[in-house]
């Protein structure tokens, strides 16, 4: 089977960690994000995966080259000179796509959940339409598209945007799987999926919903990709506890890397993530944070919803909150406070940030 | 060598509601600074004068409100007879002295020194008193230059640049006409009455024009009323009879304490003080050792730093600089406490970080938590917010406590309250 993953372009939500990385390689649960996408894929039996993108793909490329013989799989660029919206990145890889009859799948590359790939294959081939999409449950659906079915059947008769009245809590959950009869109808100009391609196919009665399990998030922010990284984490409290941290200064799940090290007296947890050959003093504590690849968070911090960048520094007694994030290298000094600040990398801050604001 | 008094005009409760919450729990001239009451640093200067007999302090606080601290100064100070005046009515600024005239002049002194207790002060007294000799002056007042943005706070003074005499004395001005201010530090000649009685007279002439004098009538008493800056010191300028000593410009300090963030500079400014003139009186973390074998590891502490004897530092504390540490605190690990005042009995649990803030008596602070307040002389003032000025320094009240992992920043918080959540520029009642 085949897969292409929209990658997309600039990763702007997601500064300043874009600044320095493209998206997909920023870690998320320690590993780059589009490798758990990969992963998956590969365990579902893909064998050809496109990387459609827009912008920078010569960083990833040594990256890929790296995946591609660690799982066996083709892993080819559709560069696009111009962005192509939500769907011309299919025609623009049709070779590719439509080379056989075997179905393939969409994702974005923002989407974190479990991956469901084989059910998902299976579920589309019993129905035999042409498209099948993944939905989930949220919350608040009107800050999204909704997805909503014909009575008594998974085939979806329509979406409706941002809805002001409740329609349905069920919205589109970013993965997909279609024929390769659908590049038929996609010119590779820009060309909405969401507008255009959807709505043609649920007319004809051709695109279904199957319901997602488990945990959904979009982590294209950084407020949901903390809480993307909450709710990897207690699946995989689930699915494979021993990977989690235990012991006395644990507290919910915990992520960390072998290599990293805690001192004394800390307080960890929940929802922490912490990267490889990151040096956690003592008498920190640390909640809904991920500290990514080297960073040092010195004694007596403590941090609450934030990410911090590469090889970054949080100072003694700092205290950090409000989904603040840092960039790569930036150091923060001793006893400092920051409420919602976004730092850019390189930066050193040795004064209070009380306000969500950006720091250059 | 002279025959000397000294005169502390202390007010009373009703005066320096600014000092809230700290003053709802200790009057106000008690408030601990630099490890002793306010004006604790008034009596020890004028102590500290070669022929300085008897210090009166005059207020309105209740009879034994401050006997405790009279009792103890008049230990410390053994050799000067120390007194409480207590004023029944308000007369004004100036009323009380004249009031009690009797008294100042008993034994005849040959000067007599007035302060205001709601100011901190290097009181460069000694050096006052000999100008004062040296111009055969009647009156001198203690002066100081200040910022031109701050001035048309205090009492202005212009002064002949060469012989220092007072021409020219405002309160509070609009426009600006001086950078030299007041202190509120006096030194009088017993002729200083006099000119006192015919302020009074004046005042009094004034307010029948202004027909006032059904209220004049009832309270035979207001008829000494009479403000020492308006009214006394204005005449003593018509007439002549005034000097001004200005502090020197990087030797001497001088501040106003009216709001409560106001003791964090004032304590920076005593403690720094310390460090060139009274190193003795700056400590290091006491060893908890019961023996005189000597102990390992104490709290790192960057001075200046005021830490009294008994209270607790857990090792991995780091202290100061510019700290005062009452009795019976405290300070748990990996704690850390700059430019503050914790008073006695205060707790705070491990790992937290203390900075231009007051605790209060009592208080505890839970673990991980912040307790901070913006840095500066609460004269600047950050910009308001609804209506509220934002305080510099955080002040928590007697008896408060703040919650584990807790910030407190840039709040005034009234005693015996629980914070439980996250505080942000707020009073909080």
């Amino acid at each position: 089977m085949k897969a292409i993953i929209l990658v997309g372009g600039f990763g702007t939500r997601l500064r300043p960690l874009t600044l320095t990385v493209p998206k997909p390689l920023v870690e998320f649960a320690n590993r780059p994000m589009i490798l758990h996408q990969i992963e998956a894929l590969v365990k579902a039996g893909v064998t050809d995966i496109v990387l459609a993108v827009n912008y920078r793909p010569e960083v990833m490329a040594t990256f890929m080259e790296k995946y591609e013989q660690e799982f066996k799989v083709r892993i080819t660029f559709s560069v696009e000179s111009e962005p192509l919206d939500t769907a011309g990145p299919l025609a623009l890889a049709k070779d590719i796509l439509g080379k056989d009859d075997s179905p393939f799948f969409v994702l974005n590359s923002d989407v974190t959940c479990e991956f469901p790939f084989e059910e998902l294959a299976a579920f589309h081939r019993s129905h035999g339409g042409e498209g099948t999409i993944l939905v989930t449950r949220v919350d608040e659906p009107s800050k999204y598209g909704v997805v909503v079915n014909y009575p008594n059947s998974t085939a979806i008769e329509r979406f409706v945007e941002k809805p002001k009245d409740f329609v349905s809590n069920k919205i589109n959950a970013g993965i997909y799987i279609f024929n390769p009869s659908v590049l038929k109808r996609i010119e590779p100009v820009p060309t909405s999926m969401e507008k255009v391609i959807f709505p043609a196919l649920a007319k004809e009665s051709q695109l279904h919903a199957m319901s997602l399990p488990g945990f959904w998030m979009d982590v294209g922010q950084p407020r949901d990709y903390l809480t993307g990284t909450g709710l990897y984490l207690n699946a995989l409290a689930k699915r494979d506890p021993s990977r989690l941290a235990t012991g006395p200064g644990f507290v919910g799940h915990v992520l960390v890397h072998p290599t990293a090290t805690i001192g004394e007296n800390c307080k960890i947890g929940p929802n922490v993530v912490i990267g490889p050959g990151c040096v956690v003093g003592d008498g920190v504590r640390l909640q809904k944070a991920v500290i990514l690849e080297g960073a040092q968070i010195k004694n007596h911090a403590w941090i609450q919803a934030a990410i911090i960048g590469w090889h970054s520094t949080v100072g003694k007694w700092a205290r950090l909150e409000g989904t603040s994030v840092l960039g790569d290298d930036v150091h923060i000094a001793d006893e400092v406070y920051i409420n919602g600040g976004c730092v850019l990398p390189h930066k050193s801050v040795s004064s209070n940030i009380t306000e969500p604001s950006i720091i250059m | 060598m002279s025959h000397l008094k000294g005169v502390i005009l202390v007010g009373g409760p009703s005066v320096g509601t600014r000092f809230r919450p700290l003053s709802m729990d200790i009057p106000k001239p008690l408030f601990p600074i630099a490890g002793v009451p306010m004006v604790h640093h008034h009596v020890s200067a004028l102590a500290k004068l070669q022929g300085m007999r008897e210090i009166l302090v005059l207020g309105f606080f209740e009879q034994g409100v401050l006997d405790r601290f009279l009792t103890e100064v008049q230990i410390e100070f053994s050799g000067i007879n120390i007194r409480y005046l207590r004023e029944y009515q308000a007369l004004g600024t100036g009323g009380g002295l004249y009031h009690f005239r009797d008294e100042i002049l008993r034994g005849n002194p040959d000067h007599v020194f007035v302060v205001n207790a709601d100011i901190a002060s290097s009181f460069p007294l000694e050096q006052m008193l000999s100008f004062h000799v040296q111009k055969k002056a009647m009156s001198t007042l203690l002066s100081i230059r200040v910022d031109r943005a701050q001035v048309h706070k205090y009492g202005c003074v212009v002064i002949n640049q060469d012989t220092n005499e007072v021409l020219h004395f405002v309160e509070k001005p609009e426009t600006f006409i001086s950078d030299l201010i007041s202190c509120g530090v006096y030194l009088f000649n017993k002729e200083i009455f006099d000119v006192m009685k015919e302020a009074i007279a004046q005042r009094h002439a004034k307010a029948i024009e202004a027909g006032e004098e059904q209220e004049l009538s009832r309270t035979p008493a207001s008829s000494e009323k009479v403000a020492l800056e308006q009214d006394v010191l204005s005449l003593l300028t018509a007439d002549k009879k005034l000097y001004a000593y200005v502090c020197h410009p990087t030797k001497d300090f001088w501040m106003q304490i009216k709001t409560g963030s106001s003791a964090i500079p004032a304590n920076r400014m005593y403690l720094q003080h310390f460090k060139s003139h009274a190193p003795r009186r700056l400590s290091t973390a006491p060893k908890r050792s019961m023996d005189d074998s000597t102990v390992e590891h104490t709290a790192e502490v960057i001075q200046p730093a005021y830490i009294h004897p008994t209270a607790i530092i857990h090792p991995t504390a780091k202290l100061g600089p510019n700290v005062s540490i009452g009795p019976r605190v405290l300070i748990g690990r990996g704690v850390r406490v700059r430019d503050s005042i914790l008073l006695d009995s205060v707790e705070v649990g491990h790992d937290s970080c203390i900075v231009n803030s007051i605790v209060g008596w009592d208080s505890k602070i839970g673990c991980w938590s912040r307790v901070e307040g913006a840095p500066g002389e609460s004269s600047h003032h950050n910009a308001t917010m609804k209506g509220h000025k934002i305080p510099s320094a955080t002040i928590l009240g007697k008896n408060v406590t703040v919650a584990d992992e807790t910030a407190v920043r840039n709040c005034i918080v009234l005693p015996h309250k629980e914070i439980k959540s996250s505080q942000h520029n707020e009073i909080v009642m």
